[in-house]
């Protein structure tokens, strides 16, 4: 209906032309609501970690705080671009885009319900795979462009522990697609309904479940796995040279990051737009907002982590990405395998 | 080598990351003890050190006898004093310039006064708009000493008995 109108609205274009119009307005329709999404990340970033550390958190900009992420932006906006003499500049302006524009094209293929998907690609998950690591480029590229002995040491790193978790994560999906039998987000999703809560792959993948989300939490650099940003060591890591937009882009990448992947959890592991039971009351909520809530609830937990966790060592966390997330999610994959084809318990798998 | 089944099952069960987010999680409902500042406020000691001030005694006359003790112990050289001999023949200050930037609200030049003159009040909510005013001279001090004596009495009263 909205597509019709659209095309007539531009019918005085050629047909080509009428067809990226539409494309550009469906872009426009989920990266808005995904950018305010962010930006009130970092509000309740800020209000859940001050409330865990019994503080209210910013409540002096507008009703208890609302407009705060617009005052953040403002300020940002109007700061001066810093750019180090010494820096490679093409290189430094480019890596915030870098690091921002996967997290946000990985959103073309996010089935946000059964028929709202912008691009329903067969290979969907390797696609969101492929620029989930992208990403890391941007780290490394800001750290080396910067010329600074702090960036590059947390551009580093952030590239060695990107490099471990990256492995366990790809187990990981290798496990969800092992017992979805698919490598598109809405089938996975798909093949997780049947009887609500019970038939998520959270349950049969628990061990993977787990592994993916601790990775999830490495890949963003998120505490307890921020030390490419340590400050106590690093200043602040890879971004310490950039101010202004340019800071704020990588702000905005972190946070558009955190999000992605509660959303990727959420289609793998915990049914995507599926309701808990699937029973009358529960069915009349529409399937974005299932997604939706099931999202800001897998995305509480990185607040809630970093609200707990103090940062792990360097060798820690090296030891838990290669000496015991990698051999949990081998492990798990055998037995699914196993399970599946040489035993009658294979149905607990699919 | 025996494998330890206790501690491994304490960290497949991820149980010390269990206790850490619930205390956080606990706290996350808790009452939260922020102080609204602008709007609510602590209570001072009557010991605090803030903006300073010099007093008077009851009858109008100025304590300060330009002894310059206080300029002597001043760690941060923040006091500037000059004297001359007054028509009544007491010494008296003709010039007492604090410099707020220097000063390092250390108390030192209270304790050092024989007269309890220099004071420092308990005002701490104070800022300079342009670059000259971070020097106080005489009448600026006296004139504080005037405005705020009460609460500058009542403080010294208060903690009198633990002098």
């Amino acid at each position: 209906m909205i597509r019709d109108a659209v095309f007539y609205m531009t019918s005085w274009l050629p047909e080509s032309l009428q067809i990226l119009v539409w494309v550009m307005l469906k872009i426009v329709f989920i990266l808005v609501p995904l950018i305010l999404s962010v930006a009130y990340f970092t509000l309740a970033e800020r209000k859940v970690i001050g409330y865990m550390q019994l503080r209210v958190g910013p409540n002096r900009v507008g009703p208890k705080g609302l407009f705060q992420p617009f005052a953040d932006v403002g300020k940002l906006l109007m700061k001066e671009v810093l750019i180090p003499s010494k820096s490679n500049k093409y290189l430094f302006l480019i890596a915030p885009i870098l690091s921002l524009a996967p997290a946000f094209a990985a959103w073309a293929v996010m089935p946000f319900s059964d028929q709202l998907v912008l691009a329903d690609i067969d290979a969907s998950l390797l696609y969101v795979l492929a620029l989930t690591s992208m990403g890391v480029y941007g780290v490394i590229v800001a750290g080396w462009a910067s010329n600074s002995k702090y960036a590059f040491l947390g551009a580093m790193r952030s590239a060695a522990q990107i490099v471990a978790y990256e492995i366990a994560m790809g187990f990981a999906l290798v496990g969800v697609l092992m017992a979805a039998g698919s490598l598109n987000l809405r089938e996975i999703v798909l093949a997780q309904s049947g009887s609500g809560i019970a038939s998520w792959y959270m349950w049969p993948l628990f061990p993977l479940f787990i592994v993916y989300f601790i990775s999830g939490v490495a890949e963003t650099n998120r505490a307890p796995f921020d030390v490419a940003e340590g400050e106590s060591e690093i200043v602040a890591g890879f971004h310490v040279e950039y101010s202004g937009m340019g800071f704020a882009l990588f702000f905005l990448a972190e946070y558009a990051n955190m999000i992605l992947i509660a959303a990727l959890t959420v289609l793998m592991f915990l049914g995507g737009w599926l309701p808990i039971i699937e029973t009358a009351p529960f069915t009349w909520i529409p399937g974005v907002m299932w997604f939706g809530l099931k999202t800001s609830a897998v995305a509480f937990f990185f607040l809630w982590f970093r609200a707990t966790f103090p940062r792990y060592r360097y060798d820690q966390i090296m030891r838990l990405g290669w000496k015991i997330l990698i051999p949990v999610t081998l492990v798990w994959i055998f037995v699914i395998g196993i399970a599946k084809f040489y035993t009658p318990f294979g149905g607990f798998f699919s | 080598m025996s494998i330890d089944f206790k501690q491994l099952y304490k960290t497949f069960s991820l149980q010390e990351l269990r206790k850490g987010l619930g205390v956080t999680g606990k706290r996350f409902f808790n009452k939260k003890i922020t102080v609204m500042y602008p709007e609510e406020k602590t209570p001072k000691s009557p010991r605090f050190r803030g903006l300073h001030a010099l007093r008077r005694y009851p009858n109008g006359e100025e304590r300060c006898i330009a002894c310059k003790l206080c300029e002597a112990v001043c760690p941060a050289l923040a006091i500037t004093i000059d004297s001359e001999e007054r028509e009544d023949g007491q010494r008296r200050t003709t010039r007492y310039d604090i410099d707020l930037f220097k000063c390092i609200y250390c108390g030192f030049c209270e304790e050092a006064c024989p007269v309890d003159s220099i004071v420092l009040t308990d005002i701490h909510e104070f800022h300079m708009e342009s670059n000259g005013e971070r020097l106080i001279d005489k009448k600026g001090l006296l004139e504080l000493g005037d405005k705020y004596e009460e609460d500058i009495a009542e403080a010294r009263r208060q903690d009198a008995p633990y002098r």
